[in-house]
């Protein structure tokens, strides 16, 4: 650990923070259809969607139209995706010649990219054509993040209502998001990453010639595109199997701070455009703080573990530097870590290293800040709308000791409320604890599991926890399985619509409460109390249910790891 | 004073039912409305029934009936709270049910010859004509169409001096248990058999149809829910310690699951609804529903009668301003002499103010004459040898004198003029036809009632005077109360208006009121205080009664609320965070077996794998018990505003729960292997 390596986390997650402040302010305005100054380009494509559409951009939703519409796109876009997925032997712009994908391995990757997950059970540059990356994974990755922040600008609305009954439009939402914040921010950092030396091009692969004379085919294809949205969607599948550490994802040490930064810089804007668009920015201001000072403490505690090197290596005196294991030489533990905890942070995914190859206390970390459920800042609008459902119960406990019904940004939490986050929680910690406690007993699963003792509970652990946290990163580790691609696909799909419903349900019931004036009986919710508050319940009721199961998997792992008795 | 529903405290024989009821609460359908505290039972079952597998296989059993026996004491001690909380509710039931009419009572068969027939007072319908005498008790709730006579109401209110009652007006409405002292009366009895207002009461105190308040509700599903967040924790466990290799005794994951989920709120959250209710009739008022109370807690706007509430009663002399050329102890003498013989509070104020600022006593000249207040001359006074003092309207006055509007002193008119403006009322005074000076006649509010106000301000509390008065009295007597609000020149219609238009903004009303005008807002507002002396309707209509008719219980009311929520928080809380060491008390326990490099997480260095667990198990039942007399009395309350309550309280039971159990836990294991218990 070196002042250097301190500074560059500080800084990383100091611009994420830094540009998603302005970014939220111009996003608050797409989120109430006001005018921008891409108005005079977009507008008229904009209404010209809605024309195809037919959609009447004024027609507000109910919570269960907004719902429907939601689903149904979903749905839609899954079947869309999955039958790109098996049909792509007999599609156009496959220069590879890869075949289709198995019905389960399609399944499984068309659920992950429509849920913002992109757990990949698949190699890009082996079993993905171009036509599939560009048509399929690309447009799930601009649409899956659209319909994320469609659901967090539905939620605003609804605590900004007065006795309301709509909610907004989702195909108004979704049209404005991806026209006026995804796209151009995309086109502006895909340019950048060219620039910086990502390829774009529709070539399959070139052949290299080795000095040793071997033959090598290197894969090629549209990667910068896809790999803005990648990160600036908080999807996180890589065109490569490497993700960003594969050179061509992620070339030096500029385009890893712009993969870095841009991965949470929506996820923060979402919550300062909630702020606007509720009127209160105060209150989300401590969210944002809440959220930045989480993932700094997560990349810190990375950071310090991956520079302890290995004591059983140290006796042995093979070793005397950090633990190398695992990460790029061109990044170095401090970039790797802070990338581990954004990414695990923000339900992105990507990564920039091996998280199995951490230590077992830093992998341990990424596992666990996804574990909290996926808001720190969690994904594009999904970590906002995690964030809120955090909150309304860390009101409703605490805010009681102040002798009110708990009320939150100006509405009252009450049963209905609670029922709802409570329902969303349950399914998270289900199907999280659910999932990786009958698949470490069954052998079906088992056999597809490359590591026998805590590793290799950690491992399957890792892989529930990522779905179901629509986070998409490996701990490795997993061979492809029917079993896996199945139970993983249902897996995201809980995380995803077992979260965004009940969320969108709070909204439905808080959009025709009235809007309650703050008194000094209010229980504040902007100071550096209800921050402490709300870290105290993200920890204690977010977090401590998967202590047993982290017990048996990487802290055990590391204290064998010190005892020097592991099985590695 | 001590009514007769306060009496009982809690205590011997109190206690001794209470613990019996907890065994008869054992029962699990009794228990199903309480999530946490019956699944703590379902797992007691299973831990008792593998101790006797255990026993049965002669395997060693001691920590297993350590175990079972513990989480029986959980459920046993939860149980035991709701019993203590109710048990002051029974016991008052109890005395109200002696207040019931068995004798029969006098029906009227014939109103023109006014022969009774005498029934058993259940047999009365509504709409019966009962006679009621001397030394009858009411037979029903009912409306006096004849008569006036004294009733002792110390039945219901524990007030022994007896009131008035009597047909027409706001004191028409009688209640039945209670006992006509003198004179007689004629009733139309107004409630059916069994719903009296002496049987709502008795089902009141003792909580018979207590149903859940809408924040019980959410804290009961928050409950609910971490219960099945934990259940699944623990459950899954099965699996991930199969795979680890770690055998996990279910006696230890039932000890695991009964210490993670919320027991102690869990436990503690009727009581504390019941000590809230109970609390309440403490200071003598009755609510019809733990949800009005909760309602009261998160009142935004008070509505408060200004006469009675924020004023005394009557208006009282302040000053006495001398006409020109008349000596200042003349004047005062005079209006003295004026009203030695007035009854009136205004009279007597008077005379009181001269004894205090002038230290001037008169007494009554011997045959003297008083002369009454009449509504056409407008004065009273006295008439004696030595002279004749009249006091009245000043216009009556002026009369009196013989000054025409313009030979007033102009010295005179500008008393009058300022007095009026100030919202207070001029009196002028005479002595032997001469005018002598302008009483000031003044609103005079009570002392502590600013004080009062600002401290539901800091609450975030808005007060609202409503008054009869012209709007320049009514500004004037708010700002010196420090009211936020009033409404001047109120008609019932107002008051409702007001109320919908608050409500409309989102927030909670809560007033109190006596006469059947008030009625409809007492029906609109949220929490709505009858008076007991209030007419039938106005009890009917309101949701809560304040026995002793003292319409400034409303502010000890909303703090009544408010502390019931705050205590239902700080419960949770506390709850929630015992969970941190309890997880560092168990965990390393279960595993440490099967994986010894764990033991390095048993941070709070527990004896062994067995006391570990026994300890946090023993720790979670105690607490309970320790928490009683929390939960009965309830949360202190500071009006000091929700930032530094909150700060105060998070402080005390949020980092206090995380502490508190560390050091209980490892002291209970000290004390476990110092006497070989583990």
């Amino acid at each position: 650990m070196n002042m250097q390596g301190w500074a560059e986390i500080a800084l990383t997650i100091g611009l994420a923070v830094g540009l998603g402040w302005p970014l939220g302010i111009y996003m608050s305005r797409i989120w109430q259809g006001q005018s921008t100054w891409l108005d005079p380009v977009l507008r008229p494509v904009e209404g010209a969607f809605y024309r195809l559409a037919g959609v009447d951009r004024n027609q507000g939703q109910g919570w269960l139209a907004y719902t429907f519409s939601f689903l149904a796109f979903s749905a839609v876009a899954f079947l869309f995706l999955y039958a790109i997925l098996r049909l792509q032997g007999h599609l156009p712009l496959n220069p590879g010649g890869f075949a289709g994908m198995s019905p389960d391995l399609a399944f499984n990757t068309a659920i992950s990219f429509v849920t913002n997950t992109d757990w990949q059970f698949y190699s890009g540059e082996s079993a993905a054509s171009n036509m599939t990356q560009m048509a399929g994974l690309t447009v799930q990755n601009f649409a899956s993040a659209a319909a994320g922040i469609a659901v967090a600008a539905a939620l605003a609305r609804a605590f900004a209502a007065n006795r309301g009954s709509t909610i907004g439009n989702f195909w108004t939402d979704i049209t404005r998001i991806a026209l006026y914040i995804l796209a151009p921010l995309s086109i502006v950092i895909a340019l950048a990453l060219c620039a910086l030396g990502v390829p774009q091009t529709l070539l399959g692969h070139v052949d290299a010639h080795t000095l040793e004379g071997a033959k090598q085919s290197i894969a090629l294809g549209p990667i910068a595109s896809q790999e803005a949205i990648k990160q600036l969607g908080t999807n996180g599948g890589g065109f490569f199997n490497a993700n960003s550490a594969h050179p061509f994802e992620n070339p030096g040490a500029f385009s890893n701070l712009i993969e870095e930064v841009i991965m949470n810089m929506l996820g923060f804007a979402c919550v300062v455009a909630f702020g606007r668009v509720v009127g209160l920015r105060k209150e989300a201001r401590a969210l944002v703080i809440v959220m930045a000072v989480m993932v700094s403490g997560a990349a810190a505690a990375i950071y310090a573990a991956e520079t302890q090197p290995t004591p059983a290596l140290v006796a042995a005196h093979v070793q005397t530097t950090p633990n190398m294991e695992g990460k790029e030489v061109r990044f170095g533990a401090p970039s790797t870590a802070v990338f581990a905890a954004m990414t695990t942070g923000a339900s992105d995914g990507a990564v920039n290293g091996m998280h199995e190859s951490f230590t077992p206390l830093g992998g341990g970390m990424a596992m666990f800040m996804i574990q909290l459920a996926e808001m720190l800042p969690g994904g594009v609008g999904s970590g906002l709308y995690g964030m809120i459902v955090m909150a309304i119960v860390a009101v409703f406990v605490a805010g009681l000791m102040v002798g009110r019904t708990p009320e939150y940004l100006g509405k009252k939490i009450e049963a209905r409320e609670i029922q709802l986050s409570m329902l969303a929680f349950l399914i998270l910690t289900t199907s999280i604890l659910g999932f990786a406690s009958v698949a470490v007993i069954l052998p079906t699963a088992l056999k597809t599991v490359s590591t026998t003792g805590p590793h290799g509970l950690s491992e399957a652990l890792y892989a529930y926890t990522s779905a179901t946290g629509n986070n998409g990163s490996a701990f490795a580790g997993l061979s492809v399985s029917p079993y896996w691609n199945v139970t993983m696909g249902i897996a995201m799909w809980l995380g995803r619509f077992g979260y965004a419903v009940p969320v969108l349900a709070i909204a439905g019931g808080l959009v025709t409460k009235p809007k309650l004036e703050p008194t000094a009986g209010t229980l504040p919710t902007h100071g550096a109390l209800f921050v402490g508050l709300l870290i105290g319940v993200i920890l204690i009721l977010g977090g401590l249910q998967y202590f047993p199961a982290q017990a048996l998997g990487p802290i055990v792992e590391h204290f064998q790891m010190l005892a020097a008795t592991s099985a590695h | 004073m001590a009514s007769a529903v306060t009496a009982a405290g809690p205590q011997g024989p109190m206690l001794r039912r209470a613990g019996l009821d907890a065994f008869r609460k054992l029962d699990p359908r009794k228990l199903a409305r309480n999530p946490v505290i019956l699944a703590t039972e379902v797992v007691a079952v299973l831990a008792t029934v593998s101790l006797i597998d255990a026993v049965r296989h002669h395997t060693p059993a001691l920590f297993a009936l350590q175990i079972a026996i513990w989480l029986w004491a959980t459920v046993l001690f939860a149980n035991f709270a709701e019993s203590v909380a109710e048990g002051r509710g029974k016991a008052a039931a109890d005395s109200l049910r002696a207040a019931r009419v068995t004798t029969k009572a006098k029906l009227i068969v014939d109103p023109s010859t006014g022969l009774t027939v005498p029934t058993p007072a259940h047999e009365l319908l509504p709409g019966a004509l009962v006679l009621v005498e001397a030394g009858d008790v009411i037979p029903a709730d009912g409306e006096i169409i004849e008569g006036i006579a004294s009733v002792n109401e110390s039945a219901i209110t524990g007030e022994s001096a007896p009131v008035i009652r009597e047909s027409g007006g706001d004191r028409s409405a009688v209640t039945g248990g209670t006992t006509v002292v003198s004179d007689w009366l004629k009733i139309r009895v107004t409630s059916g058999p069994g719903t009296s207002f002496l049987d709502r009461m008795i089902a009141m105190v003792e909580g018979a149809n207590r149903r859940k308040t809408p924040n019980e509700i959410a804290l009961a599903v928050l409950l609910a829910g971490l219960t099945l967040v934990f259940m699944i924790a623990v459950a899954t466990l099965l699996g991930l310690g199969k795979y680890s290799g770690v055998s996990l005794d279910p006696m230890v994951l039932g000890a695991l699951f009964i210490c993670l989920i919320p027991t102690t709120i869990g436990g503690l959250l009727s009581a504390v609804g019941i000590a809230g209710m109970d609390r309440l009739l403490k200071v003598n008022v009755l609510a019809t529903s733990g949800r009005a109370v909760e309602a009261a807690g998160d009142c935004d706007t008070l509505l408060l009668d200004k006469t009675g509430t924020i004023t005394f009663g009557n208006r009282m002399a302040t000053e006495v301003i001398a006409a020109p050329g008349v000596p200042g102890d003349r004047a005062l003498r005079a209006a003295v002499m004026a009203s030695l013989a007035d009854e009136t509070a205004e009279g007597r104020s008077i005379l009181e103010l001269a004894r205090e600022t002038h230290g001037l006593v008169e007494t009554t000249p011997k045959n003297a004459t008083s002369i009454p207040f009449s509504a056409t001359t407008r004065l009273s006074g006295l008439d004696a040898a030595n002279g004749s003092w009249r006091k009245g309207a000043v216009e009556a006055v002026y009369r009196l004198a013989g000054l025409t509007a313009q030979e007033v002193p102009s010295e005179v008119l500008a008393a009058v003029e300022r007095i009026s403006r100030s919202g207070g009322t001029p009196l002028a005074c005479t002595e032997n036809g001469k005018l002598m000076g302008v009483i000031h006649l003044k609103d005079v509010v009570k002392p502590g009632v600013k004080e009062r106000f600002a401290d539901l301000r800091r609450m975030g509390l808005r007060t609202v005077m409503i008054t009869g008065d012209n709007p320049i009295t009514a500004a004037t007597i708010a700002s010196e109360a420090g009211v936020d609000d009033f409404l001047a020149e109120a008609t019932p219609e107002d008051k409702l208006k007001l109320i919908r238009e608050e409500q409309q903004k989102g927030r909670l009303v809560a007033m109190c009121g006596d006469g059947s005008n008030d009625a409809p807002a007492l029906a609109q507002a949220d929490v709505g205080v009858a008076m007991q002396t209030g007419t039938q309707a106005a009890r009917e209509a309101g949701n809560m009664v304040d026995l002793d008719s003292d319409p400034t219980k409303l502010i000890e009311i909303v703090e009544v609320g408010k502390q019931m929520l705050i205590t239902r928080g700080a419960l949770t809380t506390f709850s929630i965070a015992n969970d941190v060491a309890k997880y560092f008390a168990i965990i390393p326990a279960m595993f440490v077996v099967a994986l010894p490099s764990l033991a390095a997480i048993n941070v709070m260095r527990l004896g062994s794998p067995h006391s570990a667990i026994l300890s946090a198990v023993i720790f979670n039942a105690l607490i309970i018990v320790a928490l009683i007399p929390l939960a009965l009395r309830g949360v202190r309350y500071q009006a000091i505003g929700a930032a530094r309550l909150l700060s105060r309280n998070l402080l005390i039971y949020g980092l206090g729960g995380v502490v508190a159990p560390f050091i209980g836990i490892k002291l209970i294991d000290i004390l476990l292997n110092a006497v070989h218990l583990a």
